[in-house]
């Protein structure tokens, strides 16, 4: 079920995107994408009868059966990189409103627009 | 109009997913993932060579690779090339914040003063979490966790005494630093590798026994430079994200 | 193991219903509150779905960092509209 959940967020975070007018509005709308796509890889591995992927004294060997670790360790590295591009997006977002004074695309007209 | 417009999009993103995701030939169903049958078996095998050999807590020694977390073995020894571009992109990512908050001076101040036992409080646990995160990053090989989330904890430790504490400054310089030096010896090691064994980043060292502190080879260094490097460039951006008012 | 479908289930649907909530709501400070806790219930589908390493990241970075960023952001341009 949680697939399922993972897809609707995917296609929120498209909604999002494409409504929204504030660039932080935006930005949130990009994260839920983001979440939405790594709670769907991660589903992709998942085994319902699975242990986690570590080795422990309890379940001490590799015969038994393994959650699939391979969209783990893309999840786990993508997660970190999310926030960098967050936070740089968030950088550029209070640049824009330095110098235009809203975060309304709308509202930010070049000298054509008038 | 546009939100009909866009409704009527995602609704047909929608359907062809679903349709296309689940008509593909060979997609699980959630929970029912082959997973031998799948490369991942030869990160659990410990040997890509796709011989079946057994692998025991405790007792397999000098294996491809010793470490008990099956996670880690592939993000820092047979996937580390991929590992060493993810870190560049954090790290041009802080270095673009940086540049846009470049001529910001001063720190931004909340209207509310922290109270006393805040601010004590915090004095208290700053250290503890501080600890929290060497053990994570140096147990990653053992336990869930490594570099990305012991350095991350880190620069929340970080955070935690910029909340609390209005005059609180870290020196950036030697943040910055340790960053340099941490990502310098990672590309270095891959570099000892390569004269070693003839391919970047192999695994040189002793791997030793599965589950013991000192096994899995060079797992737990490269983590620990991970875990300082993501740790020191969090800093620097909830740094000049803090940056702001001119006092 | 029937109580933990249940479970999945239950967070599935609270996963759509919070993130239409941030999307949907109107006050800034809102919309990043609600991606927050849509944060933490990933965190509880990532353990549910045997991933303890992805879990721990997320609930150190998604709903700690990110948040915090967010706040940040919206706290100077309130302190710079003040001044004019």
């Amino acid at each position: 079920m949680i697939q399922y959940a993972g897809i609707m967020l995917i296609l929120i975070g498209i909604y999002g995107l494409l409504t929204q007018s504030n660039i932080i509005k935006i930005i949130v709308s990009l994260n839920i994408f983001e979440l939405g796509l790594n709670v769907f890889i991660i589903s992709v591995g998942f085994v319902r009868e699975g242990i986690a992927p570590i080795l422990t004294s309890v379940n001490n060997h590799n015969g038994l059966v393994f959650v699939d670790p391979l969209p783990q360790a893309l999840v786990l590295t993508a997660i970190v990189i999310g926030l960098g591009t967050t936070a740089l997006g968030l950088a550029f977002a209070r640049s824009i409103y330095r110098q235009h004074g809203t975060l309304n695309l709308d509202e930010i007209g070049g000298p054509s627009n008038g | 109009m546009k939100r009909i417009f866009a409704l009527v999009l995602v609704a047909v993103v929608g359907i062809l997913l679903f349709s296309g995701i689940y008509s593909m030939e060979g997609f699980p169903r959630y929970g029912e993932a082959e997973v031998s049958e799948r490369v991942s078996m030869s990160y659990i095998d410990k040997n890509v060579t796709r011989e079946n050999q057994e692998v025991v807590f405790g007792v397999s020694e000098n294996l491809e690779t010793g470490s008990a977390n099956i996670v880690t073995s592939i993000i820092v020894n047979y996937r580390s090339f991929d590992t060493l571009g993810e870190v560049t992109v954090l790290f041009v990512s802080a270095l673009g914040v940086s540049l846009l908050f470049g001529s910001f001076e001063g720190r931004l101040r909340s209207r509310y003063k922290p109270n006393f036992i805040l601010r004590t409080g915090s004095k208290v646990v700053f250290p503890l979490i501080l600890v929290m995160g060497a053990y994570i990053f140096i147990h990653g090989h053992l336990s869930p966790g490594g570099g990305f989330p012991g350095g991350s904890m880190i620069a929340s430790a970080i955070l935690l005494m910029y909340l609390a504490d209005e005059d609180f400054r870290v020196r950036i310089d030697d943040f910055k630093k340790t960053e340099g030096i941490a990502g310098a010896m990672y590309v270095l090691l891959g570099l000892v590798g390569l004269m070693i064994s003839n391919y970047f980043l192999s695994n040189f060292l002793d791997t030793g026994t599965v589950g013991t502190l000192f096994s899995a080879g060079i797992i737990p260094v490269v983590y620990v430079l991970v875990g300082l490097k993501v740790g020191s460039e969090l800093t620097g951006i909830i740094t000049d994200f803090l940056k702001g008012e001119v006092e | 193991m029937n109580s933990l479908m249940v479970l999945e289930i239950m967070v599935a649907l609270l996963l759509i219903l919070l993130s239409l909530l941030a999307i949907f709501s109107k006050k800034l400070i809102t919309a990043i509150i609600y991606l927050s806790i849509v944060s933490m219930l990933a965190v509880l589908s990532f353990a549910l779905m045997k991933a303890p390493d992805v879990a721990i990241t997320e609930a150190v970075i998604g709903s700690g960092l990110v948040t915090a960023v967010f706040l940040f952001t919206l706290f100077s341009m309130r302190k710079e509209g003040e001044k004019e």
